[in-house]
């Protein structure tokens, strides 16, 4: 008897041991991964704020589409490096003719796709007649309009005829929106990219993240890829980005969301603020069409009622560049324009009463739900009331209703946002563009540039067409937004400036 | 012992023995009258269910052809959202076609209906990938997260409202009650900032958001939705906790109650056994109403803690005007809110042989 009790017990207590010795491992296997990760490390966690909306950069405008692809997955002909420099990439050499209208493209050989499908004159071909064509759904089509015809003399030769110079043709081939895709895998690059890139895809988990891994068989033995594995995890909370990254969670974000959450990294051993230059520029765009803004000297007391450092103080922190017109301080040819209407309450009132409103004049801004464009509308509301200018500030969704409404429909008095694509002063000559703006001398500058191809002479026209609109003021041109860096002090290679909406990784690294 | 407690002219007691047989003789009593019960039961259950799925089938018509009208009312359309500021018109054009989109709107929701009723939610404008995908990829997340935060709430909120009730303005009452108070009024994602900057940043124990899946390890994807589930729980706890409070409170003023303390049960038995079970009605009630909000509301908690669900699906659906992902989760929140009261009403079943037996 005495001895099958004792054995009962027995067995009754290790069964409890066993439950308790399991139920700690699985409370803690969490952790030993974490630790397991410590060893050199060949895996990188990115954060982003957005996730994109498909990954191929061909189809869709969204910024966040190229900066999980362009240049890990996707390439083009030439590229942008971090400096904002046009570079060779899956061309080796072009020329250019001196009427400006044959680009003759020399293309490296060896490349291949993810697929193995290989890379030559007439995918390239391909892949500028899908974005030229009729049924083309390029966000960027413009860029292409100005070419006549694609001839391919051999596998290594493309040659592009063009109606006419088209001045910026060879850096917009380094965007985005012109990467060399496949004729076999294009039209699934949506949700399976497939390039020749450093990267392959592996996986999407929507709502999540991207993953992508390590190209074996990478052209460019030039260079040495270090990282094995990338993860793009989307975070669109601010606080929830500051959490990931301090709990080690996420390596790196590289556009942090919220300004007035960088000082809480300060004095942390592991990460570091990284504060670089982007080509967010944050303008409040009026209708050039509508009463009172149709008087350039309305537009003009309004420039000169705010005080650009306020702004940016109020609105991101006090980390921004304040600017003069539609160009920033890394664009080539940037001139400093902040001073052509200073901040001057006097001087603006006085303008606006020779504009006839002595008295001011009330108007509505449509104003994204953004925090950016929320509070600089806030402090621009107590910089105009200055002036006795009544501004009413009405949240409109973006990008849904604001596209609609402002973007589309031209319904608006004033509204904000901030423009995204590099080099895109040429958007005060489009027409029709939602600021309404039309100023012959202007359009003019801007066709020139794309006349010829000599650089000297583009940044003189540049720095041209950046006088005319800080003159003119068609938006108030408030200040370029920072890029707010935030990685681990390990992680190199990274991109501090961004000359163009990224995340390449081609040089990132842990050190050691 | 159910012999005793059936004079009780409700039956409520009958209720209770027969959903939890105590004795094995009972069965033999009263082996006539559940034959006749349970002929009846299986009358009102068919019916009920009939009922149901009608119902389903015209809420879901209505539900989707006025959630489809709305969208397209809303100003903001899904192609030129994809193409930005700098495509010219022929680019918005060709774009529409091939999403369909010039196409009139009561066309479109046609084309929809019939590719539901053969088993096709459709294709999101967005991802490219069939939304039954997307749902499917979605609940893997929020149904868990429902179901762990609505045990959580259970498990702190029906002991809570007995205890409370039992301590009527005692101390522990009055805990309860500033428990449900604060649970009610400080919002979930609030409680979960509070939850990641303890125990994720200070003390590094959990993850800070994220989830990493259920097939590296089923730890981790429980890990990764404890707090969330915390965060969600605590607001739902203090609502349940009064709903179990009051409604105890007034079982036990009941005469069965006083009985059955009066033929010298404990204090104690008279309420798990009596009181609880006959106070369980609005619990019910209000655990299925919370399951429901949990799988459709938790948008708010499910960013802080940037999880994939279903609520983030719907919201991010909204912002691109992706009408199709929409309609489909729309749907499936009617569905499910239709189930879940459904399944409420057969729980009442259960717990209320009055309503099974057609008794007064």
């Amino acid at each position: 008897m005495m001895p099958r009790t004792y054995f009962s017990q027995a067995a009754k207590l290790s069964r409890r041991t066993a439950l308790t010795l399991a139920l700690g491992t699985a409370l803690w296997l969490p952790f030993s991964a974490v630790e397991a990760e410590a060893a050199p490390k060949t895996a990188l966690t990115l954060g982003m704020a957005i996730e994109p909306t498909g990954l191929d950069p061909t189809i869709a405008a969204p910024v966040a589409i190229g900066q999980v692809t362009w240049q890990n997955i996707f390439e083009g002909l030439v590229t942008i490096d971090s400096k904002g420099q046009v570079k060779p990439q899956l061309a080796e050499s072009w020329q250019i003719s001196p009427d400006g209208k044959t680009y003759t493209f020399k293309l490296r050989k060896g490349v291949t796709f993810h697929d193995g499908e290989a890379f030559d004159s007439s995918v390239a071909k391909f892949s500028l007649d899908r974005a030229r064509g009729e049924s083309s759904v390029n966000p960027q089509k413009r860029f292409f309009a100005s070419i006549d015809t694609i001839e391919t003399p051999d596998a290594e030769t493309l040659v592009l005829k063009l109606k006419q110079p088209a001045g910026s043709l060879i850096y917009w081939l380094g965007w985005p929106a012109s990467v060399m895709v496949a004729p076999k895998s294009a039209e699934n690059n949506r949700t399976t990219p497939i390039g020749t890139g450093p990267f392959k895809f592996v996986s999407w988990a929507k709502g999540d993240k991207v993953e992508l891994e390590k190209n074996p068989s990478y052209w460019d033995k030039n260079v040495a890829v270090k990282l094995e594995k990338a993860t793009f995890r989307f975070v669109a909370d601010a606080q929830a980005q500051a959490a990931a990254l301090k709990a080690g969670d996420i390596d790196a974000f590289p556009e942090f969301g919220a300004p007035e959450l960088m000082s809480s990294f300060e004095g942390d051993a592991r990460l570091g603020t990284f504060i670089g230059n982007t080509e967010l520029k944050v303008v409040a765009g009026m209708n050039n069409a509508r009463k009172p803004f149709d008087d350039k000297r309305v537009r003009q007391a309004l420039m000169m009622a705010v005080d650009r450092p306020t702004v940016i103080e109020g609105a991101w922190s006090g980390l921004g560049t304040a600017i003069g017109s539609h160009y920033t301080p890394n664009d080539r040819g940037y001139i400093d324009t902040t001073g052509v209407h200073p901040y001057d309450v006097e001087k603006a009132k006085a303008l606006l009463a020779e504009a006839g409103y002595p008295n001011g004049f009330s108007f509505t801004i449509k104003a994204p739900q953004m925090a950016y464009a929320q509070r600089t509308s806030q402090v621009l509301q107590a910089m105009l009331a200055e002036i006795g200018v009544t501004m009413t500030i009405e949240t409109t969704e973006f990008p849904a209703k604001w596209v609609a409404d402002v973007f589309k429909g031209g319904n608006y008095d004033m509204t904000i946002v901030a423009h995204a694509e590099p080099m895109d002063i040429d958007i005060y000559a489009r027409n029709p563009y939602y600021f309404n703006y039309k100023n012959p001398t202007f359009n003019e500058v801007i066709a020139n540039v794309e006349k010829t191809a000599d650089a000297g002479e583009q940044e003189k026209l540049y720095g041209e067409a950046q006088k005319i609109l800080a003159e003119d003021v068609p938006a108030l041109f408030l200040f370029v937004m920072p890029k707010l860096g935030v990685w681990d002090k390990k992680v190199k290679g990274l991109w501090e400036d961004e000359p163009i909406p990224s995340n390449v990784l081609t040089d990132v690294h842990w050190e050691d | 012992m159910a012999v005793i407690f059936s004079l009780f002219p409700d039956g409520r007691d009958v209720a209770w023995v027969s959903f939890f047989p105590i004795s094995p003789h009972e069965g033999e009593i009263f082996g006539r009258t559940e034959w006749c019960a349970r002929h009846q039961w299986l009358q009102i259950m068919t019916t009920l269910i009939l009922k149901r799925i009608l119902g389903l089938f015209v809420t879901l018509l209505a539900v989707s052809c006025l959630i489809f009208f709305i969208m397209g009312l809303l100003p903001g359309d899904p192609a030129a959202i994809m193409l930005g500021t700098s495509a010219s018109p022929d680019t918005l054009a060709a774009l529409q076609k091939q999403m369909g989109l010039d196409q009139p709107l009561p066309l479109r929701y046609v084309h929809w209906l019939i590719g539901v009723l053969h088993g096709d939610l459709g294709q999101s404008y967005t991802y490219g990938v069939p939304v039954a995908g997307l749902i499917v990829e979605r609940l893997a997340v929020t149904l868990p997260l429902a179901f762990l935060a609505v045990c959580l709430s259970v498990a702190i909120a029906i002991p809570l409202g007995v205890a409370a009730a039992r301590n009527r303005n005692g101390a522990l009452d009055f805990a309860a009650g500033l428990f449900s108070h604060v649970g009610i009024a400080v919002p979930g994602f609030w409680v979960g900032l509070l939850l990641i900057i303890l125990f994720s940043t200070t003390l590094g124990w959990m993850p800070a958001g994220g989830f990493p899946g259920w097939t590296p390890s089923l730890s981790a994807g429980l890990m990764a939705l404890l707090l969330p589930a915390i965060a969600l729980a605590v607001s739902q706890a203090g609502v349940l906790t009064r709903v179990c409070r009051s409604a105890v409170l007034e079982v036990m003023n009941e005469d069965f109650v006083r009985t059955a303390r009066a033929k010298g049960l404990s204090e104690r038995v008279a309420l798990w056994r009596h009181a609880v079970p006959n106070a369980m009605i609005p619990v019910v009630t209000m655990i299925g109403l919370q399951f429901t909000f949990l799988i459709a509301g938790a948008v708010l908690v499910e960013n802080v803690f940037n999880l994939p669900g279903l609520g983030r699906l719907a919201y991010q659906a909204l912002t691109q005007r992706d009408i199709v992902v929409m309609q489909s989760v729309v749907l499936f929140f009617s569905a499910l809110v239709i189930t879940m009261n459904f399944l409420v009403d057969i729980a009442y079943l259960f717990i209320d042989p009055r309503l099974r037996t057609g008794a007064r």
